[in-house]
């Protein structure tokens, strides 16, 4: 009996034009960037998309300047229902533009073109849609007495989920009045650049929005410019610690989203076909690069064993490979860096003791692969069940008690997310309860929402982004 | 995978045999009652969200073509009308023997599905073909008679040369907790397919899953048949909406998983009702490769029990050989639809 | 011939107790010059001797904190609420004392005591009303795109060290704690250093108030040796560095970095730029002091059959 092969199923990259070299985008067009221009590669290929500009102190000056100039000539005089308005039409051409945006993301990230298409995305138009409609309403949010906006943000955000991150940040910004000057990452800077484009297209006064491209450097170029009123931060715990220190004394506010080592707890009475399904999606959604990702699996001891054949056959069904193909499940890992930084802790946790599994399925011979992987036999003191792999890696610990899971689970210096699996309502009440996570996902993982607000507890960071609660960060109130 | 993780003896009859899975002296209500409920919930949601997943493979190019062929030889070809007539069944059971007779290579469908008084007429037409007639029974598609009567519908189908038998249970008894007369009947009904020589016609059983409505349901109600020794679940009668669906597809096919797990044995599933394009068969060719895996991917052990299906995989193949989309009028058709 | 009285002995108030300074140190306490008379030349006036508290009792502090906070968080909000209100109740019943002590403490005339009491008292009821609304207020339901159940609530930050007002002794220290307390947060108090008398008469109040003990700790001392301690102090959640404003030797910007090291949620002091200023008290709070420890927890559920 023949096997069913699926058969490469590639989405086209015509959709996409991409140009060998982008400039800064500043005042609402493009300049060239006066550091050392670099390349954005794909990981899955290695091959080179663009050449880049890093943006220097100077450039940074700049647009801090023109993020001023259009705070004070324009947007803040603006009525917030036009606002509302420039953040409709950019969800509507970001719809309009949905494929080329998904192809760009996962040519430049990695992830593959089914979760850039389905989630990143139409959940970046739906921040737009969500905030366009907040710009008119702020008195309303019951954020405070006369809520008004910082002024100028700064915004760096991550590789991870290029697009989004940026709608997660530009969006509230916008709907409340500040402008922006936003880094994206160094290694997946192109839709960002895509979306200068669509401010463009919007009409978007020039200034509102600025892009600046480059590494470290430029992204504490913002965070340090006195002219920057407000930070927003999605990253590495360790850089969100250097953020808060360099703006220690100041009167800059920040948002901080950082790391997390979420647990997803499974019990014995878990619907056990979906609890499966939620692990899988928990740790291998994005390759593991998600910092709510599930990455401590804690399973109730009296199932396992049975959780463990479950979840390895599932694994046999993932489809890692071209990210731009509509069936694969699992894509590259974004960067050479962040492999080597896998490889090492997975070498770490073997040489700790605890028992290594991957589906040994065939891996692409260029760019940047890692095979989903299962750690059984991991104790809480293992560094793969403390440290931040951000790689589809999975730590598997088993507990006996819900007060036992709860320990666990909190035994962590994060606290940005957690999973519960139980049929038992009042158990995941209770749980829930004591999880110190900022979002708790019961029978359920790795759901994003414009109306949900999404942030961590302890050091995963402060602030939170999305719904009314998302808003707070970027107003201030009172007389 | 094929292992059985519980000891079984296969010469038991289906309640001993359930006594031995179940783990009771005595089979009781109360003790499937306990079995059943003891089964991993379904989230509603999850489900869903898996099935849809699963709806987003895109089967292009060779992996279509072959799929195809093989919905095609996974049809159980069905008419089940109060207004069929002799004539009707003829020319369906001709479909089934020269599917496309502007392409001799189609395949052929697994079988003809019909009322237990035409399978004379469909064995007439198919003869040794290899393909088979299934006969519904047991007063189908309501089950509302007594036990005698549903016996006396499933024998008189199966002298009549029926190869397949598709039973309904009794939703009732399953909806008002009554395990145990479920079980019973379908343990008599599969009773009843033993022809003369020793042979049997294989048992589907029908769970009509629309009526059922929860997938914990579907669940419980799988591995009860399972239990009381269908040889394939089915979803409907394709008189109920909704019929089959891919969640209820999917729940049926971890059943499968699981009880092959369990015992050994292999238990086919047929989502029947409602399954019209080529498009929807691949999701659950899809689903049979992922959730139960390639072992199901045979008509032996997976079929679609449906008409206007076939007519839409054959203008799907047509399209494929000829490059050219294709149009009803290009389609053979004893009883053509005007949806073409 | 007069009666000798029987002096109070100031200490500290750690984990519902009130140990003196592990330290082995107490200070003096003078009271400060007449806001409404002229200023003598005669030497300030001796009131007691206060513990000095030290890097170890804010240790210890933090400990009691730690291990009474769940509890704290755990009580109902109705119940925080009427703990809250007996507070008010009970320093209503010392008025004379407390009137007396701040009188002393910022040389205020009898009738500005009296009114900083009883906007002291007041501020009581005012949080303990809040204790089971906020949580209305700030979260609810989200209706997200998907058939979900998806709540966001408010939940205490844990531990919450506080540099109270130099000020302002009561109000100001009230004014911060309650809305810290108020949530189920469990707070170690640095006082004012030069005016901690008052602040060591309310931790009387809390401990026949039904405030379990270790919920609310106070130290009095010098911030300048102690608020270091607590803002590097891992097992601390957040700090209120309101009390910077005019604490000698206080770098405000400092405990802001060295907070950095666990992520604290840090409330800066009053004022613009790197100034500090203490706020005035006598206003109507809003809600920004209640809701800067706060941690906006979401939970999501599947809705199906």
């Amino acid at each position: 009996m023949p096997t069913f092969e699926y058969a490469p199923a590639p989405e086209s990259r015509a959709v996409v034009d991409l140009q060998s070299s982008y400039g800064l985008f500043i005042n609402g067009e493009f300049v060239d960037g006066g550091g050392t221009s670099f390349k954005s590669i794909s990981p899955a290929t290695e091959e080179v998309l663009a050449e880049v500009s890093e943006a220097t102190d100077a450039d940074i000056d700049k647009a801090v300047a023109a993020a001023r100039s259009a705070y004070t000539r324009v947007w803040s005089r603006m009525s917030g229902a036009d606002r509302g308005k420039y953040l409709y039409r950019i969800a509507r051409i970001l719809q309009e533009r949905a494929r080329e945006f998904a192809v760009l993301e996962t040519l430049d990230n990695g992830k593959p073109i089914k979760e850039s298409r389905d989630v990143d995305v139409p959940i970046a138009a739906a921040h737009f849609f969500y905030h366009a409609g907040w710009a008119d309403k702020l008195e309303y949010a019951s954020l405070g007495t006369n809520p008004r906006p910082h002024g100028v943000v700064g915004q760096i955000i991550p590789w991870n989920f290029p697009l989004l991150m940026l709608a997660w940040k530009i969006a509230p910004a916008l709907a409340t009045g500040n402008t922006v000057v936003l880094k994206p990452a160094e290694t997946t800077p192109l839709t960002a650049l895509l979306f200068a484009e669509v401010c463009q297209q919007a009409e978007l006064p020039p200034g509102v929005v600025n892009i600046v491209t480059g590494s470290g450097p430029t992204g504490q170029a913002i965070v340090d410019h006195p002219g920057i009123d407000k930070i927003a931060f999605t990253g590495s715990t360790g850089v969100g610690k250097m953020i808060a220190r360099s703006i220690a004394g100041t009167r800059k506010k920040a948002t901080l989203e950082l790391g997390g080592k979420a647990a997803n707890i499974v019990f014995d009475d878990a619907p056990i076909d979906q609890a499966v399904e939620g692990i899988v999606n928990g740790i291998f959604f994005n390759q593991g690069h998600v910092c709510c990702a599930g990455s401590r699996l804690l399973v109730q001891e009296s199932i396992a064993d049975e959780f463990d054949r479950r979840l390895k056959r599932r694994l046999g069904t993932l489809r890692v490979g071209d990210p731009l193909d509509k069936n694969t499940d699992v894509g590259a890992i974004n960067s050479r860096a962040q492999l080597d930084r896998i490889v090492a802790l997975t070498d770490v946790g073997e040489g700790e003791g605890a028992v290594r599994w991957d589906s040994g399925c065939a891996l692409p011979t260029k760019g940047f692969w890692f095979r989903p992987t299962i750690f059984t036999g991991v104790s809480q003191t293992h560094r793969i069940a403390q440290e931040e792999i951000f790689g589809p890696v999975l730590s598997v610990l088993t507990f006996r008690t819900p007060q036992e899971a709860v320990a666990k689970a909190n035994n962590t210096p994060y606290g940005l997310s957690a999973g519960i699996w139980t049929e038992k309502g009042s158990r995941i009440l209770w749980m829930a309860d004591q999880l110190k996570a900022g979002v708790v996902w019961a029978n359920t993982f790795n759901q994003f929402d414009p109306t949900s607000p999404f942030g961590g507890y302890k050091e995963s960071g402060y602030g939170r982004e999305g719904g009314r609660h998302g808003l707070e960060a970027y107003v201030k109130t009172g007389a | 995978m094929n292992t059985p993780a519980t000891d079984v003896d296969s010469t038991l009859d289906a309640t001993a045999r359930a006594r031995d899975l179940v783990g009771v002296s005595r089979l009781t209500n109360s003790a499937l009652t306990g079995w059943l409920h003891g089964l991993p919930g379904v989230d509603q949601v999850g489900c869903e969200a898996r099935a849809a997943g699963l709806g987003t493979r895109s089967i292009k190019t060779t992996s279509k073509a072959w799929a195809i062929d093989l919905a095609i030889s996974m049809i159980d070809l069905t008419t089940l009308e109060g207004a069929d007539t002799r004539g009707r069944v003829r020319g369906l059971a001709a479909k089934a023997l020269l599917p496309d007779p502007s392409d001799l290579s189609t395949p052929r469908p697994a079988a003809v599905c019909v009322y237990g008084d035409m399978v004379t007429t469909a064995k007439e037409v198919l003869g040794d073909s290899g393909v088979k007639v299934a006969a519904v029974a047991t007063a189908f598609p309501s089950g509302r008679a007594s036990m005698a009567v549903k016996l006396a519908d499933t024998q008189d189908a199966v002298r009549a040369g029926a190869d397949e038998i598709d039973m309904v249970i009794d939703r009732g008894a399953f909806l008002s907790g009554d395990y145990l007369t479920v079980f019973h009947q379908i343990a008599e009904v599969k009773k009843a397919c033993v022809r003369a020589d020793g042979s049997a016609a294989r048992l589907k059983v029908i769970m009509e899953t629309g009526e059922l409505v929860t997938y914990d349901n579907v669940r419980r109600a799988s591995w009860l048949s399972m239990l009381a020794g269908g040889d394939f679940i089915k979803t409907s009668t394709g008189k109920i909406q909704p019929a089959a669906t891919l969640p209820v597809t999917l729940i049926m096919l971890e059943a499968v998983r699981d009880w092959r797990d369990l015992t050994g044995t292999m238990v086919g599933v047929k989502p029947a009702g409602g399954i019209k394009t080529s498009k929807d068969a691949i999701k659950f060719l899809v689903t049979v490769h992922e959730i139960a895996g390639e072992d199901w991917l045979d008509n032996h052990w997976f079929r679609f029990g449906a008409s206007s299906l076939l007519n839409d995989l054959l203008l799907q193949r047509q399209r494929m050989t000829t490059g050219a989309y294709s149009g009803a009028n290009y389609i053979a058709d004893d009883s053509p639809s005007t949806a073409y | 011939m007069a009666r000798v009285d029987v002096k109070k002995t100031y200490k500290l108030y750690i984990g519902g107790k009130f140990p003196r300074s592990e330290s082995g140190r107490s200070y003096e306490v003078y009271a400060a010059p007449s806001t409404t008379r002229r200023p003598r030349t005669e030497p300030p006036r001796f009131l007691a001797n206060a513990a000095q508290g030290s890097r170890k009792d804010a240790r210890d502090a933090v400990t009691a904190a730690r291990a009474a906070q769940p509890g704290w968080a755990g009580a109902t909000a109705y119940n925080r609420g009427q703990v809250l209100y007996r507070v008010a109740e009970v320093m209503e019943s010392r008025r004379p004392q407390l009137v007396q002590e701040v009188r002393d403490a910022e040389g205020l005339s009898p009738a500005a005591a009296e009114a900083v009491v009883s906007q002291a008292i007041d501020r009581w009821v005012w949080y303990a009303g809040w204790s089971d609304k906020y949580v209305q207020i700030l979260g609810g339901l989200n209706p997200v795109a998907g058939p979900y159940f998806n709540i966001s609530a408010s939940e205490p930050t844990g531990v919450v060290a506080v540099l109270a007002p130099q000020g302002s002794s009561l109000l100001g220290l009230v004014s911060v704690l309650a809305p810290i307390i108020v949530s189920g947060n469990a707070a170690v108090v640095v006082t004012s250093a030069d005016r901690p008398l008052p602040a060591i008469t309310l931790a009387e109040c809390l401990a026949t108030s039904d405030v379990p003990g270790g919920v609310v700790n106070i130290i009095s001392g010098k911030a300048s040796e102690i608020a270091p301690w607590l803002a590097s102090h891992r097992d601390v959640n957040a700090i209120d560095l309101c009390g910077a404003a005019d604490a000698d030797g206080v770098d405000w910007a400092a405990l802001e970095e060295a907070s950095a090291d666990n992520l604290k949620r840090v409330l800066r002091p009053a004022g613009e730029g790197a100034g500090a200023v203490e706020p005035d008290w006598s206003q109507t709070p809003d809600l920004s002091r209640l809701t800067a420890f706060l941690e906006t927890k979401t939970v999501w559920h599947p809705k199906g059959r």
